[in-house]
């Protein structure tokens, strides 16, 4: 029993001196905690709407798609192929960074080579459709354009940099819990 | 996000007519991942919203129209890489410089970094890929996405 309750401290330890700051801020007016709250609020939304949906259609992704056909298609050996799926798969996706992670370790877990793991990372950080729609919006199609050409072989770079770093070092990607 | 809702929809719905069993499988699956990271986000969520406190949009208006040489550009790479800031709040920021006559490699590079650099989502990253390899990843998005506003410094 008691060892739970140290997990759960240790788990949610943080969490809890968070909160109780701004429980604190909020009952003695201060201005600067009550603005942090606020701002928590924002953020803790945006991430309760989508990260759930999220999550279902990762599950169901999960228990839909064999190992298989991951393996085969963005697995080491898909070679171009396989980048242009996982570029395809990253920029049809919407939302924050913290997202892709678990679609990443999913991937991975699925036979999906380290070189398209941070190929999906690069390309979901850069060039996600819903994304590039606001982007041109505010900044203009040139902007965008831009962005997108430059970016495109650098995330491409950084997928084979790491994966040839990471080579032989038993390399893997964890799942939280 | 609407788009987001109706595609899980869809997908619940047709996973479901084609296998229940399985549906809820990847129901609880989905459910166990999420309460996994869960205080890992909440952290990142705390630290964001301390950081935004600590640098409002109008310190960072500031920051970054104050050189449009390299002091600018270390500025707004080193904003863009620690900040984590929704889109829908960076491209109208971004647009406001833009306005305010700010240098656009400035705001290239406060882009890219923003995009391809996690400074706070670091804690997160690392429960997935460990901290080396966390690390390793945003220094080499660091160096391209500085690469990338520069050459976009050029053409625009």
């Amino acid at each position: 029993m008691k060892s739970r309750a140290v997990v759960f401290l240790k788990k949610f330890g943080f969490v809890l001196v968070f909160a109780a700051f701004i429980a604190i801020s909020w009952i003695t007016r201060f201005a600067g905690g009550m603005e942090i709250g606020r701002n928590f609020r924002v953020f803790f939304l945006e991430m309760i709407l989508i990260l759930p949906l999220m999550f279902i259609l990762i599950g169901l992704f999960d228990v839909w798609v064999p190992r298989e056909r991951i393996m085969r298609h963005l697995g080491p050996g898909s070679g171009a192929w396989g980048i242009l799926w996982v570029v395809l798969l990253a920029m049809l996706q919407a939302g924050p960074l913290y997202g892709a992670f678990p679609v990443a370790a999913l991937l991975w877990r699925k036979g999906c080579s380290v070189r398209n793991v941070f190929i999906y990372l690069g390309a979901f950080t850069t060039i996600k459709i819903p994304m590039l729609a606001f982007e041109v919006g505010f900044l203009g199609w040139k902007f965008s354009l831009l962005r997108g050409l430059f970016s495109f072989p650098v995330f491409i770079a950084i997928g084979f940099l790491l994966a040839f770093y990471l080579k032989n070092r038993q390399f893997e990607v964890r799942e939280p819990g | 996000m609407i788009e987001l809702a109706l595609t899980t929809a869809l997908a619940l719905l047709l996973s479901f007519l084609a296998d229940r069993g399985k549906t809820l499988a990847g129901l609880k699956k989905g459910a166990r991942m999420f309460l996994n990271i869960l205080p890992a986000m909440l952290v990142v969520l705390a630290l964001v919203s301390v950081f935004l406190y600590l640098v409002p949009a109008s310190l960072m208006t500031a920051w970054l129209g104050k050189g449009t040489g390299w002091t600018g550009i270390a500025g707004a790479a080193l904003l863009g890489s620690i900040s984590l800031i929704p889109g829908f709040i960076a491209f109208p920021l971004g647009a406001i410089l833009v306005r305010s006559g700010v240098a656009y490699r400035v705001i290239a590079v406060f882009i890219t970094t923003l995009m391809m650099v996690g400074i706070l989502t670091l804690p997160l990253e690392a429960k997935y890929f460990g901290w080396r390899v966390s690390l390793s990843r945003n220094a080499l998005s660091f160096a391209g996405a500085l690469l990338v506003g520069l050459l976009m410094g050029i053409f625009l």
